[in-house]
């Protein structure tokens, strides 16, 4: 089978795949790249748990195909702590046990982070409505909502 | 090789093309029946997935010039097809102009989904609770197709015509919307109905589009239903039922009837078919005022 040579930036790392014309973004990140933060919940685009950014915009890895991430930068969960540095997402969610089984966390991280760039300072609600398309077995929702709106208080702070 | 794939994967090559201009998107597409456009990919790549479909070959259209932008042409917008629902949302003027259109194409699916969901791939997936189409009725608005035999201007409402099909023809594609200038004492409006509030499937869709003279009286309306026919539906009898009335409570209770009427819903789990003409009714009659008190200037 003919594979697509693709290049990309991955948390700003140029990379170089080989990848088949019908393998999602997240296949390729997960089995090509070793880059297993993102996870694989329901491949339908319901859940959130594949959840990076293109180009800035926040999508679905599983309605991604590989080849479309070429001469595309992507970041992944995997972007996120500096080093052994956790970002205040990260911390926050450890600090409000925003998370129980964790396979939702990756999503919910890198979705937050997104919205916190566009809005520093949104409403519970903007949060949550921001928030709908990651889905959450465990938690209930409500500390995830909070360490977010507490991380986004102290971004705010220390910006 | 894994076995979740499609089943064709291993026998047949799937091939993925990413032309940069249209030309060669018709070229590729020419003579192919199982090639496939991709936009956004929120409803291709999950029937992919299921294995519901096992194209030859991928056409994707977002590296073509102009396909993500949106441009003012004769007082309209033409917006290119593969331009994102979050795009539209992000277009102040656009939003200004046309708020039905813009809210319905911020309905579809989550901010993950916002963010490579188009209002083509909405049309051209062909489904019956498509959220941006009725407000694209209501609109007037028109798709822009090339094809082996040039480009052609067709109705969107014309575009769907059964569950999953279009009147495309092979090697035809969608390459832009255009939505009319919208008149001083115009607005539009667009609202579902959905058993939650986030994230599911219409039961019922309404987009409403009304023009005013300086008196706050009907001069133009167009009215069309989603959800509760095979294709989009626009309320014939609307028009006639609104001009020259200021939506008092009589023109309003005939529409709710109008509406009810022509909608012709399927019996589920998630509406009867007596509530979802009911409801056809209400969502009509709410919807025209949004665009009525907009096209007052009251709100926008
Ligand atoms: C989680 C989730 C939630 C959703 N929620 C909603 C919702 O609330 N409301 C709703 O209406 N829909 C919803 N959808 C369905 C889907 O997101 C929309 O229909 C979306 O608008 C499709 O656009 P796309 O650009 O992603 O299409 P694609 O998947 O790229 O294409 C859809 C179809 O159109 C064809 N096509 C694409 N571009 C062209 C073109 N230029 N010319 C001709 N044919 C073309 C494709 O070949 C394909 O058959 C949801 C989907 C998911 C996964
Ligand atoms: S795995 Fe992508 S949304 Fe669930
Ligand atoms: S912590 Fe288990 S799914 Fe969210």
């Amino acid at each position: 089978m003919s594979q697509i040579h693709v290049k990309t930036i991955i948390n700003g790392d140029a990379s170089e795949f080989l990848c088949a014309a019908d393998e999602t973004l997240l296949d390729v990140l997960r089995d090509r790249l070793d880059l297993t933060g993102s996870k694989e919940g329901c491949a339908s685009g319901d859940c959130g748990a594949c959840s990076v950014t293109m180009d800035g915009r926040l999508v679905c890895a599983c309605l991604v195909l590989g080849a479309e991430a070429d001469g595309t930068e992507i970041t992944t969960i995997e972007g996120m702590a500096t080093g052994e540095n956790l970002h205040p997402l990260q911390q926050a969610f450890l600090d409000h046990a925003a998370l129980q089984c964790g396979i939702c966390t990756p999503g919910f991280l890198v979705a937050a982070k997104s919205l916190l760039e566009r809005n520093p300072d949104p409403t519970e609600e903007e949060t949550r409505y921001w928030l709908a398309g990651n889905l959450c077995r465990c938690t209930g929702y409500d500390k995830i909502v909070r360490a977010v709106l507490d991380a986004a208080k102290i971004m705010r702070e220390t910006a | 090789m894994k076995a979740r794939l499609h089943p064709n994967e291993g026998v047949i090559a799937m091939q993925f093309q990413s032309p940069l201009s249209v030309e060669d998107a018709v070229a590729f597409l020419a003579d192919d029946q199982n090639a496939r456009i991709l936009s956004g990919g929120t409803d291709l790549l999950v029937r992919l997935r299921l294995g519901h479909i096992a194209p030859s070959k991928i056409v994707d259209i977002k590296k073509i010039e102009g396909m993500r932008s949106i441009t003012r042409e004769d007082g309209g917008f033409r917006i290119g097809a593969a331009v994102s629902g979050a795009e539209m949302n992000e277009n102040h003027d656009l939003y200004l102009a046309w708020p039905g259109v813009v809210e319905a194409a911020g309905l579809i699916g989550s901010t993950q989904i916002q963010g490579r969901a188009t209002i083509v791939g909405n049309l051209c997936n062909a489904g019956p609770a498509a959220d941006s189409v009725p407000a694209l009725v209501a609109a007037s608005a028109t798709a822009r197709i090339a094809g082996p035999s040039g480009v052609r201007d067709v109705l969107v409402q014309d575009i769907p015509i059964a569950p999953g099909q279009t009147s495309l023809k092979i090697g035809e594609l969608v390459t832009s919307i255009f939505l009319p200038a919208q008149p001083v004492n115009g607005s539009d409006a667009y609202l579902r109905f959905i058993p939650r509030t986030e994230m599911d499937i219409a039961v019922v869709g309404c987009g409403v589009s009304l023009k005013l003279d300086s008196a706050g009286t009907v001069v133009q309306a167009r009215v069309a239903l989603g959800a509760v026919a095979p294709t989009v539906l626009l309320v014939e009898n609307a028009a006639e039922i609104l001009i020259g009335t200021q939506l008092d409570d009589d023109a309003l209770s005939a529409l709710a009837e109008a509406s009810s009427s022509v909608a012709n819903p399927i019996d589920d789990k998630r509406g009867t078919i007596a509530f979802r003409k009911d409801v056809s009714g209400v969502l009509t009659c709410r919807a025209a005022k949004i665009a009525y008190s907009r096209a007052k200037g009251t709100v926008k």
